[in-house]
């Protein structure tokens, strides 16, 4: 077997060491009443050509591809990935190392990872970012639950118009803990009802996800002076964080605790994970954060070099105590992202945005041409809901079969949104495909 | 090979990504715009964010420097002790890679996503037989999100009785992923000592055993590298008191195909695929912890769970004591292929083969450096052996000397001062992908370093010194964190 | 490490058995942790502080005291009401390695009830736990 390299004569010579006749003698100290007789039930190996065969066929039952016109967002975004980046993501001296806690080895993985903090405390506009976590879901329910570390509050504000995914993890993090989760919800225009938070005594944090799970953009300078008055931490998430290299960062509108999902940034859809959770505060909090960092400092000869620090937050030393439980990070996802930002650089960042804003705009008013609502007006970044004409259920199910996935349905998550779509159109929808998309929705 | 493979090579130089580029440098192919700009209201923009503009050369440069100051498993040996660093296939990352998965949206209807809910269902079964336990979630991103996964399902277990249950045993051998995952359930740790001869004793377990303990986290083997010879009577004492095992399956390299978990009396296990299933550890991640129970807990797993119908595999969520979900979609998707991949290349001989070389590798590795370095535990070990410092203290010399020197030599070092219950531990798992000729090499190097110790301290002192940087002052790190520029 | 006869402990000073020390002036106590701790944890991070005017009982955890590799809860050795901090430590928590009875002391407390000394230890005391 070509990944296991002892030959007969290399395991009689070690057995010989080790001063036991056979393999099996190897295993004396497990009890007889703990041994499997049996062979595991798996299937037979497979040759690598059998093996590719098999994968290739496999992916090949996947509605993906080029020929598929994806107008659906909700979390996993259709961006374009510069070749250079995966090519740079596979050299094995990044993928094959682990976490860096012996630093003079693994400085490639510190830097990259201190300049991917950087990049995203400037992309959300915040004083420090951690090394990542796992998704922009368990972000946010790790965000919460640092709210309720730093006020001593047991409960929190949520807004409904927070992707719903999002909000099940949430409950599932704070749930057995016996934290309060009030829900904040969504007015006439799809935004965060502010007045509904009145009512909301001492939360320990207000959270709001902008752009919003239906693509409009929230005040987040309203809902920070809000929670200033109610001593809270305002927790901004987001799930389309290029949406910043536009509009405001929430960081510029007085966010406390910034985390959401970066999979927009460089990662392959790839059936929904991994994903790649971005989580940011302000610097007086950092203490309080959970997950890695990697900080800056100087060697024994004076020379700048990179190590983990502030580790006594986490799970190996404090246990018990931890700011999380969590270990891994997903440190080649976001080496990931910064490579794509590093492609991208600041002037690429903007237009692709522009580009993004402005595609999905023009979507929304041939929508319009052709006979469907946009129920919440504002403004909106790369998606938006429309009300479908009536019997369009039908006319989603015929564009599939053409390879048009048009939008999301809402009614599974919200039942009083029946016949509300959510739009999504990418850089990556070309002119063609928006007009084929409405002449055949409108047929 | 006469000299050491630590050889200096040529390390250069790379600033930080905003120490280079120059405005109006593109790295990037951007779409040809097609439509024309619309209007946007101008008082919600912002002046975005302060990036550099870099070419893609400079960008390919900047990241292959950065790649060359690593360290990693396709460099050399890297054994570190309950990590399992073993070899990561090569077509593996290629097939992960495939446009129909890679592109693949999590939320298009089931019938267009049969090729990956396959793979998974497939897998879920694959590591249903070999852990011997019944249901599987693929979801936890990591190991210590299965860890948090099996505490809900207790949390919720207890709950539906009517009984809740505040405590949880956790051996002193534990990883600290254990006792924080069942705090963040409200169950308090209660720790429990391990024996003299490394392993849980019943007398000990019995005495902490009661009604409002929900169970015990063990791992077996145990981080100290032993089989938990004892295991099957614990359970019987934890089951009689109405509680549950969980096993911590970060060790389970040791043991494919030679026992069966659920015979032992586990009720719930998390399994690490980058750990035994060879996927790779990217630096810190993305992995995946899958969680694994037998049928009396299946009700509380994760939602949504595949399974199969007349018209193909579904998602769904129609399990109404689900502990709900831990991440946004179903899982880790590109590492499980990796995982699958892997199964499907071992089949069940050669997965039992590699835990069997596994294990001889690290006594091999054991009976050579006894004697060198201090045994703790002389007894057979299962695919980690754990050493201390002792004999070097005597010069002067800590755990932290020896890890920094063998770097110099071409080595990765082994998990330094874990597990906690051995002072300056050292603990070594080669895993079965090294050859004997590695590990002759590697023993050749601890046999060097230990001269050195005793014969010239400072070596160990001032190492390493091959590494681009030497070691660094992390005190002023923690003091005055510098975390962006 | 040192040796337990490398180290420093003042004979003017009170000890607990976790390590903290006290010097008595009138009815306030000043706190810190000894020599021996300080060495044990290495080079201190981070000393997280209590609020000014806040009452701790004797044994309450007031404080934790960081290291790269380690983390100490701090433990009043006698209660009473927080009268001061030692706020340098904000900025130079080193201070509690290089001057673990001066520079570095921790807290300065109002002594609710002083027969609660008597149970500290002397120097001589504290010593022979540490060797024992």
């Amino acid at each position: 077997m070509r990944y296991l390299p002892h030959t007969p004569a290399d395991i009689a010579a070690m057995l010989a060491v080790v001063g036991v006749g056979s393999l099996e003698d190897l295993f004396g100290s497990i009890p007889a009443d703990c041994r499997r007789t049996a062979e595991m039930q798996l299937p037979q190996p497979l040759t690598e050509w059998e093996l590719r065969d098999h994968l290739e066929r496999l992916s090949r039952q996947m509605a993906a591809g080029p020929e598929y016109s994806l107008f659906l967002g909700a979390g996993s975004y259709d961006h374009y990935i510069p070749a250079a980046v995966p090519f740079l993501l596979s050299r094995s001296e990044f993928a094959t190392a682990y976490t860096p806690y012996q630093p003079e080895m693994a400085q490639g993985t510190l830097q990259g990872i201190y300049e991917y903090q950087t990049l995203t405390a400037r992309l959300l506009g915040m004083e420090v970012a951690n090394a990542s976590l796992y998704d922009g879901a368990s972000a946010l329910a790790e965000g919460l639950l640092m709210a309720i570390r730093i006020t001593h509050r047991n409960r929190v504000a949520v807004s409904t118009a927070i992707h719903p995914l999002f909000r099940q993890v949430v409950e599932t993090y704070c749930k057995p803990a016996g934290y309060e989760l009030m829900e904040i919800p969504f007015d006439a225009t799809g935004r965060t009802d502010m007045a509904a938070l009145d009512q909301i005594e001492k939360p320990a944090a207000i959270a709001v996800q902008s752009p919003n799970f239906f693509g409009c953009i929230e005040d987040l300078k309203a809902f920070a002076e809000m929670a200033r008055k109610k001593e809270a931490l305002l927790v901004a998430t987001f799930a389309e964080p290029l949406a910043f290299g536009l509009f405001k960062n929430p960081g510029s509108q007085g966010a406390d605790i910034v985390c959401g999902e970066g999979q927009s940034l460089g990662l392959p859809r790839s059936f929904g994970g991994p994903g790649l959770g971005m989580f940011a505060s302000r610097l007086k909090y950092v203490r309080s954060m959970p997950g890695r960092l990697v900080g800056k400092t100087t060697d024994q000869n004076g020379k700048d070099g990179f190590v983990l620090t502030l580790s006594t937050r986490e799970q190996h030393i404090r246990r018990e105590k931890a700011t999380s439980n969590i270990c891994t990070n997903n440190s080649l996802c976001a080496l990931n992202a910064a490579m794509f930002l590093a492609t991208l650089g600041g002037t690429g960042t903007r237009q692709l945005a522009r580009l993004n804003y402005d595609k999905s705009e023009y979507l929304k008013k041939e929508l319009c041409r052709a006979g469907f609502q946009t129920p919440f007006a504002g403004p909106t970044f790369n998606e938006f809901v429309v009300k479908a004409p009536r019997g369009f259920a039908s006319t989603y199910q015929r564009l599939l079969s053409k390879k048009i996935v048009a939008g999301l349905a809402l009614e599974p998550f919200y039942p009083e949104l029946h016949d509300h779509f959510l739009m999504c159109a990418t850089e990556m929808r070309t002119r063609r495909e928006i007009d084929r998309l409405v002449k055949e929705a409108s047929v | 090979m006469n000299e050491s493979q630590g050889m200096t090579g040529l390390i250069l130089n790379e600033p930080l990504l905003w120490d280079k580029g120059n405005k109006g440098r593109s790295g990037y192919s951007l779409p040809r715009p097609d439509i024309e700009n619309s209007f946007i209201d101008e008082t919600l923009l912002g002046s975005g964010p302060d990036f550099p503009d870099l070419s893609e050369m400079d960008v390919v440069r900047h990241y292959t420097r950065l790649s060359q100051w690593n360290f990693g498993v396709d460099t050399g040996m890297y054994p570190l002790g309950s990590c399992t660093m073993k070899y990561n296939p090569k077509v593996h990352e290629i097939l992960a890679g495939l446009n129909g998965f890679a592109t693949a949206h999590p939320l298009l209807p089931a019938r267009m996503s049969q090729g990956a809910l396959h793979l998974m269902s497939e897998l879920q079964s694959f590591l249903a037989e070999i852990t011997g336990l019944n249901a599987v979630s693929l979801q936890p991103a990591a190991g210590a999100q299965g860890e948090l996964a099996g505490m809900l399902m207790l949390h919720a277990y207890y709950r539906k009785q009517g009984r809740p249950r505040s405590k949880i045993l956790v051996p002193d051998t534990a990883h600290g992923t254990n006792p924080a995952s069942a705090a963040l359930c409200g169950f308090r740790p209660i720790p429990v000592s391990s024996d003299d001869q490394g392993v849980l004793s019943p007398g000990r377990v019995s005495d902490l055993m009661d009604t409002e303990t929900a169970g015990i986290m063990l791992t077996n083997p145990n981080t100290l590298g032993l089989f938990e010879e004892n295991i099957r009577t614990v359970a019987e004492i934890v089951h009689a008191r109405g509680g549950q095992v969980y096993c911590d399956g970060a060790n389970l390299n040791a043991v494919m195909g030679m026992v069966h978990m659920g015979d032992l009396g586990v009720d719930v296990m998390h399994l690490n695929l980058h750990k035994t299933f060879a996927t790779p550890h990217g630096g810190g991640g993305p992995g995946s912890g899958p969680v694994c129970v037998k049928s009396h807990l299946a009700p509380f797993l994760p939602i949504p769970r595949i399974h199969k119908t007349e018209e193909g595999y579904v998602l769904s969520d129609d399990f109404p004591d689900t502990i709900g979900k831990l991440q946004a979609f179903w899982g880790n998707f590109s590492v499980m292929i990796k995982a699958y991949c892997y199964i499907l290349s071992m089949g069940p001989h050669f997965l039992k083969k590699a835990s069997q070389l596994a294990v001889l590798n690290a006594n091999y590795l054991k009976e050579s450096l006894k004697g060198v370095f201090h045994l703790p535990y002389d007894r057979p070990c299962m695919h980690e052996c754990v050493f201390s410092d002792k004999l070097q203290k005597a010069h002067g010399i800590t755990t932290l000397d020896i890890a920094k020197r063998l770097m110099d030599y071409g080595f990765h070092p082994p998990t330094i001062y874990f597990p906690l219950v051995v002072n300056g531990a050292i603990m070594i798992e080669p895993t079965e992908t090294e050859s004997l000729e590695t590990i002759n090499e590697f023993i050749r190097t601890c046999r060097s370093v230990a001269r050195e110790a005793a014969e010239n301290p400072d070596r160990l002192k001032l190492a390493p010194v091959n590494c681009k940087v030497k070691r660094l002052d992390e005190a002023a790190a923690a003091r005055r964190p510098c975390l962006a520029d | 490490m040192k040796e337990i006869n490398e180290l420093n402990f003042p004979e003017d000073l009170r000890y607990a058995d976790d390590h903290e020390w006290v010097r008595i002036k009138d009815h306030t106590a000043v706190i810190g942790i000894s020599d021996y701790a300080q060495d044990q944890l290495g080079d201190i991070v981070y000393v997280e502080l209590p609020a000014v005017g806040k009452k701790f009982p004797k044994g309450a955890e007031f404080g934790v005291v960081e290291s790269v590799k380690a983390v100490s809860e701090l433990y009043m050795p006698i209660g009473g009401e927080i009268l001061s901090v030692n706020k340098l430590l904000e900025d130079a928590p080193e201070r509690v390695n290089t001057a673990p009875y001066d520079d570095g002391w921790i807290l300065e407390v109002k002594v609710e009830n002083p027969s609660e000394l008597d149970s500290l230890l002397t120097k001589d005391a504290y010593v022979t736990m540490l060797k024992g």
